[in-house]
């Protein structure tokens, strides 16, 4: 068990993700679903909602739909039923959203992710598809709509009440993410919008049995955010309950700026959506064989593959996680860890110099310059003794920046180690011949002057002589 | 005036009249008799002509006729046609032109058929009198005292006074069949999920269909021939495939022996009207003559057929009328666009003014059935009810070929007669509603002429997807009866 949160209440989050399905089309209709710079672009007489107008299932979002849940370990309907949830607002256009609702394309599952080293297991309640709203933006006064987004399809992933922390949930939305990116259900772009983060938070007196009552947190576009934010609703719910407070059960939205968040409605027991089975749309049916075809099609999912890597290349479990917690950048672990033979080495450099300039820079992943191949050729001479660890630092850069291979940079900068012993032992006698002071004194005991000569050979070589060497002549030199 | 498409086509071929000279026959007919009976919210008359050229270019070519070549249409308003406005009957979409041809009006082009205008319909299709459009009521050409029926009451007048060879109607309830009822023409109600609905103004999307009116049986089938079958952009129409119902019927004998007709006990029992009563009984004579068998069935649940179909359908129509908020199209007060109003009361202005009084009588009954605490005592129990009703229709159906009954309590009623009364309204619908909860194809076939100058017809039911037995014993009674024969004074 990972540690209580706080000394007197227990903490009980539950996280709905909704997910953006990757279809090029919208969930009932044919217009594109992609971003569009332009507003009002794909708006089909369906995503309008024209009079007369009818919606078909898109079987992409089907296809994602089931894929996920495979992953997830849910079991997946075989009839699954949409329904109407019906509320007013200007950018939902038929007055109603088709939704799933008590009986969705997915139920149950498990979602597991490490957590300060431990294990945690979050249940999943349910995923169900529904479609997107437009996109409202508030001028004083009036209001603009955009209804590319309305009917983009989306997948809702519900947990059950089982985090005890915001960095469990953080994590477990990233873990989430992660499998979504994996299966190329979805991009996962919490910024763009692409991945949307609802969190239901509440609090009880440490040990009781009984759930607080929640506030749903909104507007969430990062997962430091996620964190931030619960940790100001949990403060913000504890004081209130030792002042004797009750909490209001609303949905509010964080504010990142002011890392607060504000009530936006009372909910949901005011609202009855009168949600009824969608009666354009006929139940959405799958066959067994259908969910075997898909289930053939997953791929290595981060949790098996971090446990592969710990088994076949050895990785601390600390590494595999690592490497695995992005599918690009697992595959150029491998190729980095095959090619270079030394498996630790790549997970190093991945997990260092890589991973700071990818947040340096930002830059995704799968837009990073430098060859799988020139990765490993470098650690190869690192291994070799070809060129030194502090050079090696010198030809990523060179890498991160142009592209170029490793060893062409080594070859035409001339970073090359030196090795030979002629070589070496010339660029002593030049350092020994201009200090003749610094031995006497060396000679008469001042030891520590030792590294004063091995930096002006450093100096002198430019930073490339073989250290072994170094070492072998100057202490031969000196203390003859 | 032509009683049917096949004796058109015959002169049109024959070179004996052309396509334009009948559409504009068609036109003047509308000048001189729609002041009157006000079937049409609007008119097409240049998109019309203009079709009716390329149709005499195509008939001197020689090319083969489509199925509708050169047929004049009256379209209820409730079908989407591309930059020709389409109401629905109410103020909300007074002004609306849709961007797009609903699948069957797309299909009615692509065989030639060509649309005079829009036709008069209660608003949105709820009602059977057509008083609640927006735009007066339609009157019946037989007696202007009269309701034509509805809601497809401008369908119906309009074929019925010859201002239009054929027409499209929507059925939800009933609204093709008890129109053509009480306008003396033919009205055929196809299965659920035989045509499209894409591009139909929705009012119960479980109930809705699209059906057919003509002076014969043939040109209903006809029409239903050239529009029927699956449409991707619809899912819930049925991937069964359309016979050649026109081919089939080469075959029809008009004996009737072996023919099993099922008289519905709960229906028989309800007939109190003399007018209808004598028409069934004419009815009946005639098929018996003709070697049909007549097999009593009971239908127990019936009985709570009204109230079931409008638990469903009001609650769909709730549903779906939500989309009618005055921000992207429709009806949008002029205080909402002063800028002054709450989102809420944008809302509520918008749709009190754009709705009729019938319209939001629906909506309260509909979001009242599917509101929590309710949603099982209501919605719920009306779908349950729905499915026994469809159950023992279908154990019918393992006995007769098909069901005679009448089509409504009465003819036609008086303007005004049962406006203020709902509830004896709703309880006119009692001989077609079970038909749509059943999803079954139903035609009305007119009889004859009873007191008031007023048409009298019957209905025959089928099983899903058997609308050849409507066809071939609707024959039977059409050739005996011959009431297109009958034109009214107007």
């Amino acid at each position: 068990m990972s540690k209580p949160y706080l000394e007197n209440w227990d903490v009980v989050i539950g996280l709905e993700i909704h997910a953006q399905l990757a279809s090029q089309t919208k969930i009932f209709a044919g217009d594109s679903a992609t971003y569009s710079e332009q507003p009002n672009q794909n708006i089909s007489t369906v995503t309008l909602g024209m009079p007369g107008a009818l919606p078909v299932i898109n079987e992409k979002a089907i296809e994602l739909s089931v894929k996920m849940g495979l992953a997830l370990g849910s079991e997946i309907r075989k009839k699954s039923v949409f329904s109407r949830k019906h509320y007013f607002y200007p950018d939902l256009p038929k007055g109603y959203q088709i939704s799933q609702f008590d009986l969705p394309i997915c139920e149950g599952g498990e979602v597991e992710f490490f957590v300060d080293g431990e294990l945690k297991k979050v249940r999943i309640e349910r995923a169900h598809m529904e479609e997107d709203a437009g996109k409202s933006t508030h001028r004083g006064g009036y209001s603009l709509i955009d209804y590319n987004r309305a009917g983009v399809p989306l997948l809702e992933i519900v947990t059950k009440p089982d985090m005890t922390s915001p960095k469990e949930a953080a994590e477990y939305a990233r873990t989430v993410r992660s499998i979504l990116r994996y299966l190329e259900v979805c991009d996962g772009n919490l910024e763009e919008g692409s991945m949307r983060c609802d969190c239901n938070i509440s609090l009880k007196p440490k040990g009781a049995k009984e759930l607080g009552i929640r506030t749903e947190l909104k507007n969430i576009n990062s997962f430091r955010f996620v964190e931030k934010a619960l940790e100001f609703e949990i403060s913000r719910q504890a004081a209130l309950l030792e002042a004797g407070e009750k909490i209001l059960q609303e949905t509010r939205l964080y504010d990142s700026t002011k890392n607060k968040t504000f009530s936006m409605r009372a909910k949901e027991d005011a609202m009855d959506y009168r949600y009824f089975p969608e009666p354009d749309l006929l139940p959405a049916e799958l066959t067994d064989e259908y969910i075997q075809k898909i289930r053939e099609t997953l791929p290595e999912l981060p949790k098996a593959k971090a446990e592969r890597f710990q088994k076949e290349y050895g990785l601390p479990e600390y590494d595999s996680l690592v490497m695995t917690s992005d599918k690009a950048m697992s595959i150029y672990f491998e190729e980095v860890a095959k090619l270079s033979e030394n498996s630790k080495a790549a997970s190093n450099w991945i997990m260092g110099e890589l991973l700071k300039n990818l947040k340096e820079d930002k830059v995704e992943f799968e837009d990073i310059k430098i060859e799988a191949a020139s990765l490993a050729a470098m650690i190869k001479m690192i291994d070799s003794g070809e060129i030194s660890g502090k050079i090696a630092k010198q030809v990523f850069l060179e890498m991160w920046k142009t592209g170029e291979d490793s060893s062409k940079i080594v070859k035409s900068k001339g970073l090359a180690q030196i090795s030979d012993p002629k070589i070496v032992e010339d660029i002593i006698d030049k350092v020994l011949a201009a200090s003749p002071g610094q031995i006497e004194q060396y000679r008469s005991g001042k030891s520590n002057l030792y590294g004063f000569f091995v930096g002006q050979v450093m100096k002198e070589s430019r930073g490339q002589a073989n250290p072994a060497l170094i070492n072998k002549f100057l202490k031969e030199k000196l203390e003859s | 005036m032509f009683d049917s498409v096949k004796d058109y086509h015959e002169k049109l071929v024959s070179g004996e009249i052309t396509a334009v000279e009948t559409v504009k026959s068609y036109f003047e007919k509308i000048k001189s008799l729609d002041g009157s009976i006000n079937a049409f919210i609007s008119i097409d008359k240049e998109a019309a002509i203009k079709t009716a050229e390329a149709v005499d270019v195509k008939v001197k070519s020689g090319k083969k006729l489509g199925l509708l070549e050169g047929v004049p249409f009256s379209i209820k308003d409730m079908f989407c046609t591309k930059g020709l406005a389409t109401t629905a009957g109410s103020r909300m979409l007074k002004d609306f032109v849709p961007p797009y041809d609903a699948s069957v009006i797309k299909k009615l082009k692509s065989q030639g058929g060509l649309i005079l205008g829009k036709a008069n319909q209660d608003e949105f299709a709820m009602g059977s009198s057509n008083e609640t459009s927006f735009f007066g009521p339609s009157l019946n050409p037989w007696n202007k005292e009269r309701v034509p029926g509805g809601s497809s009451g401008g369908s119906a007048a309009s074929v019925a006074a010859r201002m239009a060879m054929c027409s499209f109607g929507t059925d939800t309830g009933g609204s093709v069949r008890q129109p053509a009822h009480f306008c003396g023409t033919v009205g055929l109600k196809p299965t659920y999920g035989r045509v499209s609905r894409y591009g139909v103004v929705a009012f119960a999307s479980s109930l809705d269909q699209t059906g057919f009116f003509s002076l014969k049986v043939e040109d209903a089938f006809r029409t239903a021939q050239a529009v029927s079958g699956k449409d991707s952009n619809d899912n819930t129409t049925s991937s069964v495939e359309v016979p050649d119902w026109l081919e089939m019927a080469r075959s029809f004998s008009g004996d009737l022996k072996g023919k099993k007709i099922g008289l519905v006990k709960e229906y028989e029992e309800s007939v109190v009207d003399a007018a209808v009563k004598d028409t069934m009984d004419k009815a009946k004579e005639l098929l018996k003559s003709k070697g049909a068998e007549f097999v009593e069935v009971s239908l127990p649940l019936v009985k709570h057929g009204v109230s079931a179909y409008y638990l469903v359908a009001t609650s769909e129509a709730a549903s779906n009328l939500s989309r009618y908020d005055g921000v992207r199209y429709g009806h949008r007060s002029e205080l909402a666009e002063s800028g002054k109003l709450s989102l809420e009361d944008f809302y509520a202005q918008n749709r009190t003014e754009g709705f009729g009084d019938e319209v939001k009588r629906r909506i309260l009954l509909g979001n009242f059935a599917l509101s929590s605490g309710y949603y099982d005592a209501y919605y719920k129990k009306a779908c349950q009810i729905r499915s026994m009703i469809r159950d023992q229709y279908m154990d019918a159906f393992k006995k007769v070929d098909c069901i005679l009954a009448p089509v409504a309590a009465s003819t036609a009623f008086e303007l005004q007669d049962r406006i203020n009364d709902p509830m004896r309204k709703f309880l006119n619908d009692y001989f077609t509603v079970t038909v749509n909860l059943a999803g079954l194809p139903g035609l009305t076939i007119p009889i004859q002429k009873t007191e008031n100058n007023l048409p009298c017809g019957v209905q025959l039911i089928a099983n899903q997807f058997k609308e050849v037995e409507l066809f071939e014993v609707g024959q039977v009674l059409e050739n005996e009866f011959k009431f297109y024969k009958e034109v009214p004074n107007v």
